[in-house]
């Protein structure tokens, strides 16, 4: 029952419908990270699909994906695997119950080689 | 006041199963105008048949009941016995009280209560009934075949052999379509010059065919066995007669470097030229945007060199108007752009090219005589990377895929591998695919020869980026049963890209008033049981403007439509359908509503003059109906504000009757 209720819990957050996906691994093809990656974002999909999220919450994989959106942008059936690994991710800070990134600890991290957009992402997938 | 006959048909245990039949018969015998009632075991038998004509003649009955079966399963028989027994055959009405309702429900007093009240509806309605006449309408002899690809030339084959003259459109300056552009064809590797050109030749040598090529469909009028078509023969600014084919013209042509479309754009062609050697008609066409002396005034070359003088640059578009009885839509397909595929890297290297360009590059008649050879440099390449699917089984991005297969990429992409591995046992290829389909005689097991014998890497997987990098292009993909990502310096990449209607199909559509579905693809009749007509009497399918399809699909449904053509020309007159839509003139306000809903263009207007007060007249626009084309449908019925409209055998009157008897 756990895993039905996290798999539940992340196509809500997510608003992804894993059973669209056609299994032609696109998402994994581009992706940038792949060698970071233990989970690669096909078999996120997968996972989530067939409600195997376990695995997933424990993963450092969580924290590789760069939300560069090559996948979503790629898929060719509108599956958006990255809004998967956000919504996984998510659901382990809300077990947590607290944020891995907070507002106060951004300028720390601040240098002049850091793209904002790369701050904005940071700020988006480690915050509740 | 109608004199009615009710029988109830028991369909052995079909219906006497749960409808207690006799009082069914009981029950509507006290109905209005009903005079006689009974029930049988098989109404549909000859006994049973035999008890209703008897009927008629001892009861003086006017109309019948028959309380039976669904209306598509022997509304005709009934009609018949009818006939035969001296009524008219629209004076039997069916309630169907089998599959709407003895076969719905359990409980007999159900049952015989729903038979009860169907039965009531078509008493009511068969009370208002009146006799009606099927009109007749000639048929022309004449068929039209639009596109002159495998599909169009088979198909206007097959309708001159059973003897009809037939009337070929092409858009393009020769006939032969796609197929004259391929090199070899699966599953046998025949070459497609070699099966396709003796056919091309046969065309132009049938008596009963014409050929009007470099011409197009411009208007569309009548109906089935009675249209009207206005053909544009573009100006080719050469003289068909007098033209042999000699080709002088062409060698003489100053203007060079003209892109050569039936090459894709990978050599170059004169401003006078003919397609391909075995071009049918083997006549030169002048390129007008290209040509200097069209353009300012300043060559003649041509005209000088051409000893038939069969130059012209006066010529102008001809009118050609026709009448024919049957129209065959052959207008076929068009691989979908690849620009708007950043990923593949298509606009930004000349090495990723499409499935067809590799066609041409492999033909001994394309611009490299057969030998593979990369665009950008002409060096041969030595590993090459095979996408398939691209644009195909999109859903995600409807502005640059498609979301249907594609169907024949599966194996022109296992023909291309092996082959190149045949003829080039040194180059490396690799096919990436998603799912490998091969549906069809001997397929699977020449896409396996392709893995087994000719060496050909097939990986489960989808290229994700193509990145050019010097002289070579990084191909990353993802090989899914190994979970790895797969990296491969490619020499040339080769798009399978999905298919789509040639864009003409569209307009012509519209000119047909025949349906397409959301891909412009056109509709059948009934997809399984009716798949080589359109909705549209009269209008037939050929090839690939009705789905995608490979040649040996592409020739059975070329043959198909011919021979519903041939059905359809066959006959001297065609029998209507009675029940047709009418329009009451005197309450039509000329709205337009109904000829928005009416599907088969059957609706037209008129200005008509009506008497006014004080003896003047009044004119105004009224609906009319074309008898010939309305199919009774009813949708203008419901959609006429007024109630002018109108449906034969179907009245607005008898409808209401009916549901007043179901409610009563």
């Amino acid at each position: 029952m756990e895993n039905k209720y996290l798999k539940d819990e992340v196509v809500r957050i997510s608003g992804v419908d894993p059973k669209k996906c056609m299994r032609c691994g696109k998402c994994t093809a581009t992706c940038p990270s792949f060698d970071e990656m233990e989970y690669h974002p096909h078999q996120f999909v997968y996972m989530v699909e067939s409600g195997d999220i376990e695995p997933l919450l424990h993963s450092e994989s969580l924290y590789k994906c760069l939300s560069c959106f090559a996948c979503v942008d790629r898929c060719p059936r509108g599956v958006e695997p990255a809004k998967l690994v956000e919504a996984v991710k998510l659901s382990v800070i809300r077990q947590k119950e607290s944020n891995r990134l907070k507002a106060d600890d951004i300028a720390k991290y601040l240098d002049s080689d850091m793209p904002q957009q790369a701050i904005v992402s940071a700020f988006r997938k480690y915050s509740k | 006041m109608q004199r009615i006959g009710v029988f109830v048909c028991w369909c052995g245990s079909n219906i006497a199963g749960t409808v207690d039949v006799k009082a069914v018969a009981e029950a509507l015998k006290n109905e209005p105008g009903v005079v006689f009632s009974t029930d049988y075991q098989y109404m549909c038998s000859q006994a049973g048949q035999d008890l209703i004509k008897n009927a008629v003649k001892e009861h003086n009955l006017t109309g019948i009941v028959v309380c039976s079966c669904s209306p598509r399963m022997h509304e005709a028989t009934f009609r018949k016995t009818a006939s035969a027994a001296g009524l008219n055959p629209y004076m039997v009405e069916i309630a169907n009280i089998r599959e709407q309702c003895s076969w719905v429900h359990k409980e007999m007093p159900l049952g015989t209560q729903k038979a009860i009240i169907l039965g009531k509806a078509a008493v009511a309605k068969v009370n208002l009934n009146t006799p009606l006449t099927p009109g007749e309408s000639p048929v022309t002899k004449r068929a039209l075949v639009i596109g002159g690809g495998i599909a169009g030339i088979q198909t206007a084959l097959d309708i001159a052999d059973a003897g009809f003259p037939v009337d070929i459109v092409e858009k393009k300056p020769t006939i032969g379509g796609k197929m004259a552009q391929l090199d070899k064809t699966f599953p046998t590797l025949d070459c497609a010059a070699c099966i396709l050109t003796p056919k091309m030749v046969d065309v132009a040598q049938n008596e009963n065919i014409r050929i009007f090529s470099y011409s197009e469909v411009e208007a569309v009028k009548g109906f089935v066995g009675n249209f009207e078509v206005k053909i544009k023969k573009k100006a080719r600014f050469v003289d068909e007669t007098k033209c042999t084919g000699c080709g002088a013209c062409i060698e003489k042509c100053p203007q060079k470097k003209v892109p050569n479309e039936f090459n894709l754009g990978m050599d170059t062609r004169r401003a006078i030229y003919i397609p391909f050697a075995q071009a049918v008609p083997k006549v030169a066409t002048i390129d007008p945007d290209y040509c200097n002396m069209l353009k300012n005034g300043k060559c003649g070359v041509c005209t000088k060199f051409c000893a038939a003088g069969a130059i012209d640059y006066k010529q102008k578009d001809e009118m050609i108007e026709e009448k024919y009885g049957a129209i065959v839509v052959a207008t076929g397909f068009e691989p979908i752009s690849m620009d708007k595929f950043d990923e593949f890297a298509y606009s930004q290297s000349k090495d990723v090219i499409t499935s067809l360009e590799f066609e041409r590059l492999t033909n001994a008649a394309g611009p490299t005589a057969g030998k593979l050879l990369r665009p950008s440099d002409g060096k041969h390449p030595e590993k090459i990377v095979f996408v398939q699917c691209v644009g195909s089984r999109c859903s995600a991005c409807a502005e640059k895929g498609k979301e249907y297969c594609s169907k024949i990429c599966c194996m022109y992409t296992a023909k291309h591998a092996m082959l190149t591995r045949d003829k080039y046992p040194d180059t490396e290829v690799t096919v990436f695919y998603i799912d490998v389909r091969t549906p069809g005689k001997n397929f699977d097991e020449f896409q396996r020869r392709a893995v087994e014998e000719y060496g050909v890497n097939y990986i489960k997987g989808m290229v994700g980026k193509i990145t050019p990098e010097g002289d070579k292009l990084k191909v990353r993909g993802s090989d899914l049963i190994a979970n790895k990502q797969i990296k491969i310096d490619a020499d040339l990449v080769v798009l399978a890209a999905a298919i789509e209607p040639d864009k003409s199909a569209r307009p012509l559509a519209t000119m047909l008033t025949a349906s397409m579905d959301t891909n412009d693809f056109f509709t059948e009749a009934h997809p399984k049981l009716r798949p080589v007509e359109s909705p549209t009497a009269g209008v037939f399918l050929s090839g690939t403007c009705q789905g995608p399809k490979d040649i040996p699909e592409t020739v059975s449904q070329a043959g198909a439509a011919a021979s519903k053509v041939i059905g359809l020309l066959q006959k001297d007159k065609l029998v209507g359908n009675p029940c047709v839509a009418s329009s009451d003139q005197l309450m039509c306000n000329g709205c337009s509503s109904c000829e928005r809903v009416c599907p088969y263009g059957a609706i037209s207007y008129e200005d008509k003059d009506f008497p006014g007060p004080n003896r003047t007249t009044k004119t105004r626009r009224v609906a009319v109906v074309n008898p010939a084309v309305c199919q009774g449908c009813g949708a203008c019925t419901v959609a006429c504000p007024s109630g002018a409209m109108d449906l034969s055998g179907f009245k607005n009157t008898q409808i209401m009757a009916e549901v007043d008897a179901i409610c009563k």
